[in-house]
């Protein structure tokens, strides 16, 4: 039943909006260079922090497709009584968001890159971030997402709570992208595992606990 | 024979107010149970915590595996019907055969009506294979001719050996056993 979900969740997900993320840190990408100045240096030294900033906004944007429009119409009900845990569910929603936005964000990363000056050393880095630390933003959007399913103007609210979560993540992701700290790649991927592990229990009892 | 569906000395309490207390009963193979009341007596909440879906705050429920039909149509909206069933079960041709739907296997969820949408949920049921259904105002947007789609259905589980908890305010077909929830 899990990977018939993920599959379900991953389908409605690419076949939904899922360019607007990426288009969304493209635009970032591109707005950027706009507001900083064309110096390329300086692009290059800020451009991995601001990719990460622009990665992190974009996974905020589908949080009210994730879990509200399956809650309202009675799926997650009808798949506890079919005997699937609501963990279960959760750990399906992360995996399946984080296919529909993890590697076409890993492919926007290169002309994003393009478009900040960063070379070809930083990219890498940045490229490996990603790969370590957006895991971590689906299993935090998909619990943010079942705190606030079923609250008026869930959207912002959700915003609002996930951001403080995520610095941290941004912290390590953004000074390893930009300076090659090998410590904050560590301490990315503790946090990335952290928030793994936690959430699908978070998500889990927060849906359990919207059942009504 | 072991009942399967069994309330003890149940009580629930929703939103600060006790919709019942003391309520035991139980339903075997082959029996159909309707719950009766007034808007707001608890119908719905009943066939909820029947479900497993909440808990009772006194009492204990035992229940076999069910399958339920409410309010909720459980179907993906930009999935064609057939398709959007097979989520649940293998092979709905049947059930959908059942409840007239088969001629809109490769139409949209979205593009149904909403007793198109509750003959959908009905078929769900009907599909599940298991003893216990649950209805939640089964009637509901049905017409003359769906509601006696679902009498035939229903007929046919209990001589199966199956069992059915329906809620509603209106007259179901055929012979129910009441129960019935003061406001």
């Amino acid at each position: 039943m899990i990977g018939a979900l993920i599959l379900r969740d991953a389908r409605r997900g690419l076949a939904g909006a899922a360019w607007l993320p990426i288009a969304f840190f493209l635009l970032v990408a591109t707005l950027v260079p706009f507001a900083i100045g064309p110096d390329a240096r300086l692009l290059g030294r800020i451009g991995p922090g601001m990719l990460w900033v622009a990665a992190l906004t974009a996974a905020l944007l589908p949080i009210e497709r994730l879990i509200e429009p399956d809650r309202a119409d009675g799926i997650l009900d009808q798949l506890l009584l079919h005997g699937v845990a609501d963990e279960t569910i959760a750990v399906a929603k992360i995996v399946a968001h984080w296919l529909t936005f993890g590697p076409l964000l890993f492919v926007a990363a290169f002309p994003a890159a393009a478009l900040l000056h960063i070379d070809g050393q930083a990219l890498a880095r940045l490229l490996v971030s990603i790969w370590i630390g957006t895991p971590a933003l689906a299993a935090l959007a998909v619990a943010v997402a079942a705190l606030t399913a079923g609250l008026p103007r869930s959207g912002s609210i959700a915003c609002l709570l996930l951001l403080p979560i995520a610095v941290p993540l941004l912290i390590f992701a953004a000074s390893f992208g930009a300076v090659g700290n090998n410590q904050a790649i560590a301490l990315e991927t503790a946090i990335s595992i952290l928030l793994l592990a936690g959430a699908p229990f978070v998500a889990g009892a927060a849906i359990r606990a919207a059942r009504t | 024979m072991k009942p399967l569906l069994r309330f003890e000395d149940v009580a629930l309490r929703r939103g600060g107010r006790l919709l019942f207390e003391g309520l035991s009963f139980a339903i075997g193979p082959g029996e159909r149970l309707q719950v009766t009341g007034p808007n707001g007596s608890g119908k719905s909440s009943l066939i909820r915590l029947a479900a497993g879906l909440l808990r009772a705050g006194r009492g204990r429920v035992d229940r076999s595996p069910l399958a339920l039909a409410d309010d909720g149509i459980a179907l993906d909206r930009e999935q064609p019907l057939g398709r959007a069933l097979q989520l649940w079960n293998a092979s709905p041709e049947k059930a959908m055969d059942a409840l007239g739907l088969a001629q809109l296997t490769l139409v949209p969820v979205r593009f149904l009506s909403s007793g198109q949408l509750k003959r959908a949920t009905l078929a769900r049921v009907a599909a599940s294979g298991v003893p216990l259904w649950l209805l939640d105002e089964p009637l509901n947007a049905l017409d003359v001719d769906g509601a006696k789609r679902l009498g035939l259905l229903v007929e046919r589980h209990l001589e199966s050996g199956g069992a059915v908890l329906a809620a509603s305010h209106q007259r179901l077909g055929g012979e129910w056993r009441e129960l019935e929830l003061k406001p």
